[in-house]
This record gives C-alpha cells, sequence and structure tokens, in this order.
C-alpha cells in the first residue's frame, strides 16, 4: 500500500501539473516520470534510511518518492520564495538533502561522478551507506559514466547505479547510438554486481533493488540495476509526441496495458483494498490541490535573493 | 616575532598541505600521478608515507569523473584536494567545474557547500608547447561560484592554499611551474592569506605594474632596472583573480598617474581587460597615461624556443612600455640580466 501511495502521489501530481502548465504560471522546463514511478518508488523503497540519492533533470518522481510532501514541490515549479530553493532550482535542480536527495541536474550524467564521491565520503569516515544514483540510457553515452564505473569499480565503492532505461535520448533510439549490442553485457565485464528487467512492476523492482543493495553489502562492490520503462511523455514538455514520427502510439498502448499503477492498484483491489485505494487516492488529490494553490497564491523571492548564495557565508 | 626562515614555494605548498592534513582528516589529496615517485614536482613530498594512500593518492585518467568525485565527496563532508599537473588537463574537468560545482550552492539555495580545492600548474619553457603552457585564469574566474587565485610568493603559496583549504567554497589556485624554486620568507607555523586581496609587492611613486604569478617576476627585474634611472616602479601582486580586489590597483594608478596591466595569460577577453575596465570606471580622467597591457602574443605557444621567447612578454618588454609611457630615452639593455629558465633547468619536465 505504501508503495502504491509513493506511486499515486507522483503521478497525480504530474497529472496535476499537466492540467496547470498551459497556464505558463510555471515557467520551468517539465521533464516528466510519467512511466517511470515503479522504478523510482521501488528503488528508494528498498534503500536504507541513510541513504544518499543523486538524479537528472527527470527527478520529479525522486523528489516526491522520497520527501512525500508537495508544497515545497509545486512552489519552486512555480518559482516562489517556499519553495525548496526558493525558486533558484525549478524542475530541473530538485534537490532536498534532509530526505536523502542530494543533487539532480540537467547536464546529462553530471550527478553519477558525484555518488562517487558520496560513496567515497561514506568508506572514507566509515560510515554505513548506499549511495543510489538514477540516470537515463542517454547518460551511459557519456564518458564520464564509464569513468565513474571504471572507478567505482577499483575503488569498491557501495554504489547503486541505476539506468532507468526508456530507450531514448532525448528523441534518439539507442539503436541509433550504439556502437555495441548490450549495455549490461559490457557493465558485466566490470567488478560489479548487474540486474537487469522491467521497471513497471514496483514489487519486482523492489524484489530487484533489494537484491542488488544486499550484493553491495556483502560483495563489497558496486551494482548497476537496469530497468527498462517506456516515457510516456515527449522529452520535455507536458504532451504526448506521436505525431512527431519517431515512434508510434501503438508502443505506449501495449505499456499501458502493464501501467505501473494499473497493475499495482489491480493487486490491491484484488486483494480487496479497494476502499483504502480510493481512500489514499481521495487524500492525495486533496493534498496535490491544496500544494498546487497554496503554490500559486505563494510571493516570489525577494529582489535581495538574487545575490544571495553564490558563496558559502552570503 | 620576526620570521627569517627562507624556504622555496614548492615546500611552502608542501608544508601547507602537511600541516592542513595534519590538522584536519577529512582532507585528502588527489589527482594524476600524485603519488608517483615525483610527486607533482615534489609538492607531494612525504604525504603519502605520512598520510597512507587513503588520504594521498593517484587515480585513473579520468579528470571529470574525478572532478565529480570531489563534488560529491565534498557535499557529504570532505574537503577534498584535486591535483592537475597541467591546468590543459584541468579542462576536461570543466563541465564538473561549471555545470555542478561552481553553481550548486545557489541552486540548492545554500543547502549543498563544496569546500573542494583544486591545485593546477601552470607551465613554461623547455618546449612546453601549445598544451601544456596555458593559464586561463579569466576562463575559471568568469563562471561565478569558483574562487580563483595566482600565489607568487612562497608565503602566499602556503598562506593562500591554507585559507583555500578552510573556505568553504572550491578554490582554484593556479601555481607556477618556475616559481617552484622561488625562495623567500615563509613563517612555519600555519597561518591564512586572506582570498580576494591584492598585495604590494614592491611599493614605488612613478608608475604601477598591475601583475599575475610569474609576471610579478618580470617586473621585478624591470623594476631594478628602472630604479638605476630614478623611475620608482609600484608593484601591484593582484594573486586574487575571483574574487578580484580592484581597490588596491585603482589606488595605486591614482598615486602615480600611470597602470600597466601585466597579466601572464592572453589579453584578448582576459582579466588584464577586466582590470583595465574596473580601474577607468573608477579614476579614468585622474591618469597621466591610457592604461597598458601586456600579455601573451595571440596564438597558440609555439614550441621552439626563439619563437617562444616572443610569446611570452618579459621584464624588456616592460622596460620599453615604462620608457615609453613616462616620455623616457630607449635605454641600452645589452648589459642587463634577464630570467632564463636554462640557468635552473636543463629538462624534461
Amino acid at each position: 500500500m505504501d508503495l502504491y501511495k509513493k506511486m499515486y502521489l507522483i503521478r497525480e501530481a504530474e497529472a496535476e501539473i499537466r492540467r496547470e502548465y498551459n497556464n505558463d504560471e510555471m515557467k520551468t522546463p517539465m521533464h516528466m516520470s510519467l512511466g517511470s514511478e515503479a522504478i523510482v518508488v521501488g528503488v528508494c523503497h528498498a534503500l536504507p534510511e541513510s541513504n544518499h540519492v543523486y538524479g537528472t533533470y527527470r527527478s520529479h518522481a525522486l523528489y516526491l518518492a522520497l520527501t512525500g510532501e508537495t508544497d515545497k514541490f509545486f512552489a519552486e515549479m512555480y518559482g516562489k520564495a517556499t519553495g525548496c530553493a526558493k525558486g533558484k532550482a525549478g524542475s530541473m535542480h530538485l534537490s532536498s538533502p534532509e530526505h536523502g536527495l542530494m543533487a539532480t541536474s540537467a547536464v546529462v550524467a553530471t550527478t553519477i561522478p558525484w555518488a562517487l564521491g558520496d560513496a567515497f565520503q561514506a568508506v572514507y569516515s566509515n560510515i554505513n551507506r548506499i549511495t543510489a544514483v538514477f540516470f537515463g540510457d542517454g547518460a551511459t553515452d557519456e564518458g564520464v559514466f564509464w569513468e565513474t564505473l571504471n572507478a567505482a569499480c577499483l575503488m569498491k565503492l557501495p554504489i547503486l547505479f541505476v539506468c532507468e532505461d526508456n530507450g531514448l535520448a532525448i528523441h534518439t533510439s539507442t539503436e541509433q547510438r550504439r556502437g555495441y549490442d548490450s549495455l549490461t553485457d559490457i557493465v558485466k565485464k566490470f567488478r560489479c554486481n548487474v540486474l537487469e528487467g522491467t521497471g513497471n512492476d514496483v514489487v519486482e523492482v523492489y524484489a530487484m533493488a533489494n537484491k542488488t543493495i544486499n550484493y553491495i553489502i556483502t560483495d563489497k562492490k558496486p551494482s548497476f540495476l537496469c530497468l527498462k520503462y517506456y516515457r510516456y511523455l515527449e522529452h520535455v514538455g507536458v504532451n504526448e509526441d506521436f505525431n512527431a514520427g519517431y515512434r508510434s502510439r501503438e508502443e505506449l498502448l501495449k505499456w499501458l496495458e502493464k501501467d505501473p499503477l494499473y497493475i499495482h492498484r489491480l493487486k490491491l483491489t484484488d486483494l480487496g483494498y479497494t476502499d483504502e485505494v480510493e481512500e489514499i487516492e481521495k487524500q492525495i488529490r486533496e493534498q496535490v490541490l491544496a500544494s498546487r494553490i497554496k503554490a500559486q497564491e505563494a510571493p516570489f523571492p525577494d529582489k535581495d535573493e538574487l545575490m544571495k548564495g553564490v558563496f558559502y557565508g552570503e | 616575532m620576526e620570521n627569517k626562515r627562507i624556504i622555496s614555494y614548492c615546500k611552502a605548498i608542501n608544508e601547507a598541505l602537511y600541516q592542513e592534513m595534519e590538522r584536519d582528516e577529512r582532507i585528502f589529496v588527489y589527482g594524476l600521478d600524485v603519488a608517483d615517485h615525483k610527486r607533482t614536482f615534489g609538492s607531494g613530498e612525504g604525504l603519502l608515507e605520512r598520510f597512507g594512500p587513503k588520504r594521498y593518492f593517484s587515480t585513473p585518467l579520468s579528470e571529470d569523473a574525478m572532478m565529480g568525485l570531489g563534488g560529491g565527496g565534498a557535499v557529504a563532508g570532505l574537503r577534498p584536494i584535486n591535483v592537475h599537473i597541467r591546468v590543459d588537463f584541468l579542462l576536461l574537468s570543466m563541465n564538473q567545474l561549471a555545470n555542478m560545482i561552481a553553481p550548486i550552492r545557489y541552486g540548492s539555495d545554500g543547502k549543498l557547500s563544496v569546500p573542494l580545492v583544486i591545485r593546477a600548474i601552470i607551465g613554461r619553457g623547455w618546449g612546453q608547447g601549445f598544451q601544456h603552457s596555458k593559464t586561463l585564469q579569466s576562463v575559471f574566474a568568469h563562471i561565478p561560484g569558483l574562487k580563483v587565485v595566482m600565489p607568487t610568493t612562497p608565503y602566499d603559496a602556503k598562506g593562500l592554499l591554507i585559507s583555500a583549504i578552510r573556505d568553504n567554497n572550491p578554490v582554484l589556485i593556479l601555481e607556477h611551474r618556475l616559481l617552484y624554486w622561488q625562495k623567500g620568507r615563509v613563517p612555519e607555523e600555519p597561518f591564512t592569506v586572506p582570498l580576494g586581496q591584492a598585495n604590494v609587492l614592491r611599493p614605488g611613486t612613478d608608475i604601477t605594474i598591475a601583475a599575475t604569478s610569474w609576471m610579478n617576476v618580470e617586473a621585478y627585474t624591470a623594476a631594478r632596472i628602472m630604479e638605476k634611472r630614478s623611475v620608482d616602479v609600484e608593484i601591484i601582486d593582484i594573486r586574487s583573480i575571483a574574487p578580484l580586489d580592484d581597490k588596491l590597483v585603482t589606488e595605486s594608478a591614482i598615486k602615480t598617474g600611470h597602470l600597466i596591466v601585466a597579466d601572464y595569460d592572453w589579453i584578448n577577453c582576459g582579466l588584464s581587460a577586466e582590470i583595465t575596465a574596473r580601474v577607468y570606471e573608477k579614476c579614468m580622467h585622474q591618469l597621466k597615461s591610457p592604461i597598458t597591457r601586456i600579455g601573451f602574443a595571440p596564438t597558440p605557444c609555439p614550441t621552439t624556443r626563439p619563437l617562444e621567447n616572443l610569446f611570452y612578454p618579459g621584464a624588456e618588454t616592460l622596460v620599453r612600455v615604462i620608457e615609453q609611457k613616462l616620455g623616457l630615452e630607449r635605454a641600452d639593455l645589452s648589459e642587463e640580466e634577464f630570467f632564463s629558465y636554462e640557468n635552473k633547468f636543463r629538462g624534461p619536465f
């Protein structure tokens, strides 16, 4: 039920963004998580309390799964003083270190080596912690991904690499980008544990994440988890883009049959939890609506906020 | 207590690292080949032996990921010192520097700080050529969120490095290879030189040279030559490129009425333009001559010595500019002694 609650929070918060985005009050480029909820929720649920997590510009799901809150989230989307970074971050740079979400970034693969440093700190300071880093399959085209994978395996650091594989980097498919056949076949050659699967069933993802985290702890080496999913919407923006011609709506329909929320909800209602599910959905809808309205009504940051915070001590 | 101890710039760096690592066990030093037998031109001597491979280690040739390691390690609580034996190699980390390390504090509304020190060595001479000889301070100083310093004296090499290590922001230190041999008075106990302050290296009354890094040495030679002709040169060591202290150089320019900006870098869009603009904004009508800028030739650095000599301006260039600005006769400099790295060094680096 907890897993469903987190997934529904993500789905509903993004649904609210989709309903409101065209009013042009949220002036920040939206990279929607729609379709990847099970990966994020399943993995985060398996992480120990003390985890540190790094993400990408497509991190609405990560932020919501880790914080469970929507007030600061929506305020950040609206660029308001009450946002998680007073509007300086927007949709692409969400963070909440107090919840373990250290940093997210809009330059592909740039947080991957931060996970390396973060895990290095844990070992250096004798702290039991897993550092998880989420990235798309596009990030594996970047040199720094391979540099980091190499260093992490060399240094035997407690990192969970999570590749959210939607088969697309912006609008270019893996086939058009790779001079090799299988990413996981190559990663397996490194001294790390590799697991792969499909990321639509949150219970399965949770089980895989648990397994792979246990590997990190027992084998004292990094793990690489590659999970396929389907990006329902355009690369950036809140709409579908099947008219663009690079993929077909039939693909989406196939994936919708095993939509993470749909299949998990079905499981819960089959088990007789219909009332509880509906109650949770109602609560979350109310939470999201209230947060969105609060964010719209909140003030923008003061003018002097512009110069604050570049350096420590300011 | 008056300090009489004389050590080299290289030893001053080494001592700062050693003392700070003793003080704070969160500090570690890492980079390409730092733990090899040469220990970054000797600046890392003894650190591996004292602090072990956990706190002093060579890395894979992965500058981008290793800079990210510094960022992630710093936000998680460590105080990394990332060493680049050539600033040219630091460019491979530019993505991390400009996109992550510099802006993350601002973008997290101050929740994340990056107490990271980056040491990069700038080189010259003995055929270093166009990929081992850049300086690029303006490129780095252009980015809000990064501090950039260029120590010239052994005293500053130690004091600025200790300040950089204790600062909670990312600080880049550009160390000139030829300055490693410079000797000067340096207290043995740890001390700091504040980041963001220029320094009067030589007081004077007739003309001001604002210089960076090695150009201070050339300015000193020029001042010595001009002294014989009763011209008293004031040398301002800019030291801190970001934040830039324009107050001291402006005051000096007003006092002498003449300013030469001798930057150890290319001129176009460089630090010399920034200093010149700032001084003009504050005191244009108080100057007796237009500000003159001196820097590298606008070419990649050539390898062969005769062309390299033309590429780098030196004391002789400065003397000629001073003569021109003050309306003096062109002196015969054939008896003067100018710096030649061969006196110290016969390669290879």
